[in-house]
């Protein structure tokens, strides 16, 4: 080998080496991304306000281009959720697989122990929002104030009174168990899959009220079939047309009738730190943009940014509230 | 007439160029999504989803109405050719469309579903024109005992009527019903039947499982039984003249054909149900109603033509309560739905008013979607029955492997597979024993939805079982239900006794 090749091999294999090592690093400081379509669980059934959201993120992931992979909603509403959690439980360390909660992610577990799901083990994502809650009745009813409500529902004598929701220990039957202990009132409670079918079913009439969310009966509320009496939220924190419902505490009931839905994103147990810091990100773009921002002034939304560990701790805080909800309800011992 | 102008206007806006290639694009890519076992129009809407927000959102909605429509004609394809449902909505296609093929007659079983598709789509397109409004109000109306009133009824007709063994049909039911309360308790959220914390059991038994594995391995192990080792060879031949007679010869099922179109799309206007529970009891209806119920099952032609009306009407139907309630009557309008919030179309009672030009663009776009998928639907029957023409076991082989991918892919868990395979083999031996299967792929598909409205009825009436016969609607479907599955009992007590009289003087 003369001098001349062998400078030229040698400056080769550097040269080689060298470019190794520059992927290697680019590879290593890359940051993770989705491989094949995200699945999207969403724990409650079609058409409710846990669902039009999802699919309303997803929309606005693929509108700005903010994934490189699908976001693909998945409905797995099935027991007041518990059939995500189990789901989200056997995918640990999946990285494809996210979830949007609501507040059935503290009762359904507690509800039952049985599907061995502790929500402490998984990944917290982002909290996006706080949805909220009012208490609504058709316009045909004639009914127009809590006050009449409460008359109305006395009137039709204890237990002929239907209210209909979600299943049975989630939020609609809590907020529809403070009802009752307030103001001393006895309804037939009547769980339905999904919050957009119990909104259709005040409209049918099947159903006498109901504690949707904001998004659940906007629709219905603008075409002047339904009307809401109350907000469960406190004084001035809604804005736009859902703050000019009147709250609870500003009708003279206390500042006690207040319950929130949490909108937040989760992951499975065991996926690594890239993957969560990646979906964090995505996320982060989500709420900043435009339509996001608009959609919570519009759907009666209160925003609410939190990650990370303040998210963790958020989410075990709420649960010890719940458990003692459920407990005065009866629910669980 | 408002209407006929609105439509007038749909139509302009559907026949742009840009959206016109969107509908022939669309039906094409829809044909082919719902002809593979385990992906339908959800996968291929939800796929394709993102694609959309490259153009404006008539033109969005207009392209995945089109796959949605052409994915129904698909269905039909896998159905009919292998045995293997393409998806949920075309298994009751199979019943009668796979022993049609086995005889030589795939062409005709293709056909009566391409025109039967076509005869639901319009028929279905027309109510949705003229009927949209007060047909909201009808899905309002249908509470929880009208619709479990509504399943009852369904359940008869695969009772009722049917020429199968009663005590045999009654069997299958109730099994199906089995399988369909395993999982997580709807209203209670307590975990059933789940053989001891089998993990996989938590999701209950997706129905395509069951029909994947009873009609696509099940079907698969019972033509290898009967070939006794020969090479089988499908007889089907094609040509343009057959096609044309094929048309011609449906003439007689054009009565099927209507019945099936206003079922289904009534169905599919009631929210939750959507067109696969549509097609099964367009099937059941389609059997009650006819002079030989026997031959259904072995290869009647009206066993296509029913579901395959009846589905694609309901897909039309199920657009209704997305439109005008929010609420979507299918899993495909589902998506649709989410695209609408983002192209920043709120559904609700006042679409109609707020945005004509979205509504009647869509509602145009579903003729002209029906038009070009029943062409290419067509166009496209030769290159199948080619397939068909494939030796046995060549086939086989394929079979096997597109009902594991199809078992897989919906839930995407082996668990799905392994109970796909154990279905195929006990769907075998009820073959083998004649056991009707159909009553209990309906059972599994209509159990979940009757359950919950069952027991939100009783909840709400407080235990009184009368709210299912005092609310007028509910009350006449139950009437009407119960008196068919009265009906068959009188019928052959009737016969026993013209036996007993005729043998009296011997």
């Amino acid at each position: 080998m003369n001098k001349f090749t062998s400078k030229i091999l040698s400056a080769a294999v550097a040269l080689s080496v060298g470019l190794g090592f520059t992927a290697a690093v680019v590879k290593e400081a890359a940051a993770w991304e989705p491989k094949k379509p995200v699945e999207f669980v969403i724990m409650a059934g079609k058409g409710g306000g846990a669902d039009r959201l999802a699919r309303f993120i997803q929309g606005i992931i693929e509108k700005n281009g903010l994934a490189s992979k699908p976001f693909v909603p998945i409905n797995k509403g099935g027991g007041s959720g518990a059939e995500a959690l189990r789901y989200l439980k056997d995918r640990a360390g999946d990285p494809h697989v996210i979830m949007a909660t609501l507040n059935s992610y503290y009762t359904t577990p507690l509800r039952n122990p049985d599907i061995g799901v502790d929500i402490a083990e998984f990944t917290p994502i982002t909290r996006l929002a706080e949805d909220t809650f009012q208490l609504w009745v058709t316009t045909d009813s004639g009914i127009t104030t809590v006050d009449e409500y409460v008359a109305a529902v006395k009137a039709a004598g204890p237990g002929n009174w239907k209210m209909g929701g979600t299943g049975k220990g989630q939020e609609d039957s809590l907020v529809t168990a403070m009802l009752e202990k307030k103001f001393d009132i006895k309804v037939t409670y009547v769980p339905y899959k999904g919050g957009g079918t119990v909104a259709k079913e005040l409209i049918g009439k099947h159903i006498d009220s109901t504690v949707n969310n904001p998004s659940e009966q906007a629709g219905f509320w603008e075409a002047g079939k339904s009307r809401p009496l109350a907000s469960f939220t406190p004084k001035g924190k809604l804005q736009g047309r859902f703050g000019d419902i009147p709250t609870f505490e500003e009708l003279g009931y206390g500042s006690d009738m207040v319950y929130y839905m949490q909108r937040s994103v989760i992951a499975p147990a065991g996926i690594g730190e890239d993957v969560q810091a990646y979906y964090v990100g995505v996320f982060e773009k989500v709420y900043k943009s435009a339509e996001w921002q608009e959609y919570l002034t519009n759907k009666g939304l209160i925003p609410g940014w939190l990650t990370g560990s303040a998210l963790t701790e958020y989410f075990l805080t709420e649960r010890e509230a719940h458990r003692q909800m459920l407990q005065a309800a009866g629910e669980i011992d | 007439m408002e209407v006929l102008g609105l439509l007038i206007n749909g139509f302009v806006i559907a026949f742009e160029p840009l959206n016109l290639a969107l509908i022939v694009a669309g039906v094409v890519v829809g044909l082919f999504i719902g002809a593979m076992p385990g992906l339908g129009s959800v996968n291929g809407v939800a796929i394709l989803l993102p694609m959309t927000f490259l153009v404006p959102p008539t033109s969005a909605v207009i392209f995945l109405a089109a796959i949605y429509y052409g994915a129904m004609y698909g269905g039909a394809i896998s159905s009919i050719m292998l045995g293997i449902p393409g998806a949920s909505t075309a298994v009751a296609t199979t019943f009668d469309g796979r022993p049609l093929a086995l005889k030589g007659q795939a062409d005709k079983a293709l056909v009566a579903a391409a025109a039967a598709s076509f005869v639901g789509g319009s028929i279905s397109v027309v109510l949705f024109t003229l009927f949209a409004l007060p047909l909201a109000g009808v899905a309002l109306a249908f509470g929880p005992p009208e619709t479990f009133a509504l399943m009852v009824l369904a359940f008869a007709t695969f009772i009722g009527l049917g020429g199968d063994d009663i005590p045999k049909t009654l069997f299958s039911i109730l099994i199906g019903l089995v399988f369909s309360t395993v999982g997580l308790d709807i209203i209670s959220g307590e975990p059933r039947l789940i053989f001891g914390g089998l993990t996989g059991f938590y999701h209950g038994i997706n129905f395509l499982v069951l029909a994947i594995g009873i009609y696509g391995i099940g079907e698969m192990l019972w033509t290898i039984e009967i070939s006794q080792g020969e090479v089988l060879m499908s007889k089907a031949t094609v040509s343009f003249r057959r096609i044309l007679s094929n048309l011609r010869d449906l003439k007689g099922n054009i009565k099927t054909m209507i019945m099936g179109s206003f079922l289904g799309y009534f169905v599919g206007i009631l929210p939750a149900a959507g067109a696969t529970p549509g097609s099964l009891m367009a099937y059941g209806v389609a059997k009650t109603m006819s002079k030989n119920p026997e031959t259904y099952g072995k290869g009647n032609i009206d066993g296509v033509v029913a579901p395959e009306a009846a589905n694609n009407a309901a897909s039309t139907g199920s657009m209704l309560p997305m439109l005008t309630l929010g609420i979507p009557g299918s899993p495909t309008t589902a998506i649709l739905l989410g695209g609408m919030v983002i192209w920043g179309l709120e559904p609700g009672p006042l679409v109609f008013t707020d945005h004509p030009d979205f509504v009647w663009g869509l509602i145009a776009s579903l003729y002209a979607a029906n038009l070009f998928a029943l062409l290419i639907n067509i166009g496209f029957i030769p290159a199948f029955i080619w397939v068909l023409k494939m030796p046995f076991t060549i086939l086989a082989p394929i079979i096997f492997v597109l009902c594991v991918v199809g078992g897989y892919v919906p839930t995407q868990s082996m668990h799905d597979v392994w109970l796909m395979l154990i279905f195929g083999v006990v769907g075998y031996f009820m073959r083998k024993l004649d056991y009707p299967m159909a009553p209990m792929v309906l059972a599994i598909v209509l159990g979940p939805l009757a359950e919950p409205a069952m027991r939100q009825s009783l909840i709400g009436s407080q235990g009184d079982v009368m709210i299912f016969f005092e609310r007028p609607i509910s009350g006449t479907i139950m009437v009407i239900a119960l008196f068919l599955i009265v009906l068959p009992l009188i019928k052959n007590m009737r016969k026993r006794r013209k036996r007993n009289a005729a043998n009296g003087p011997n």
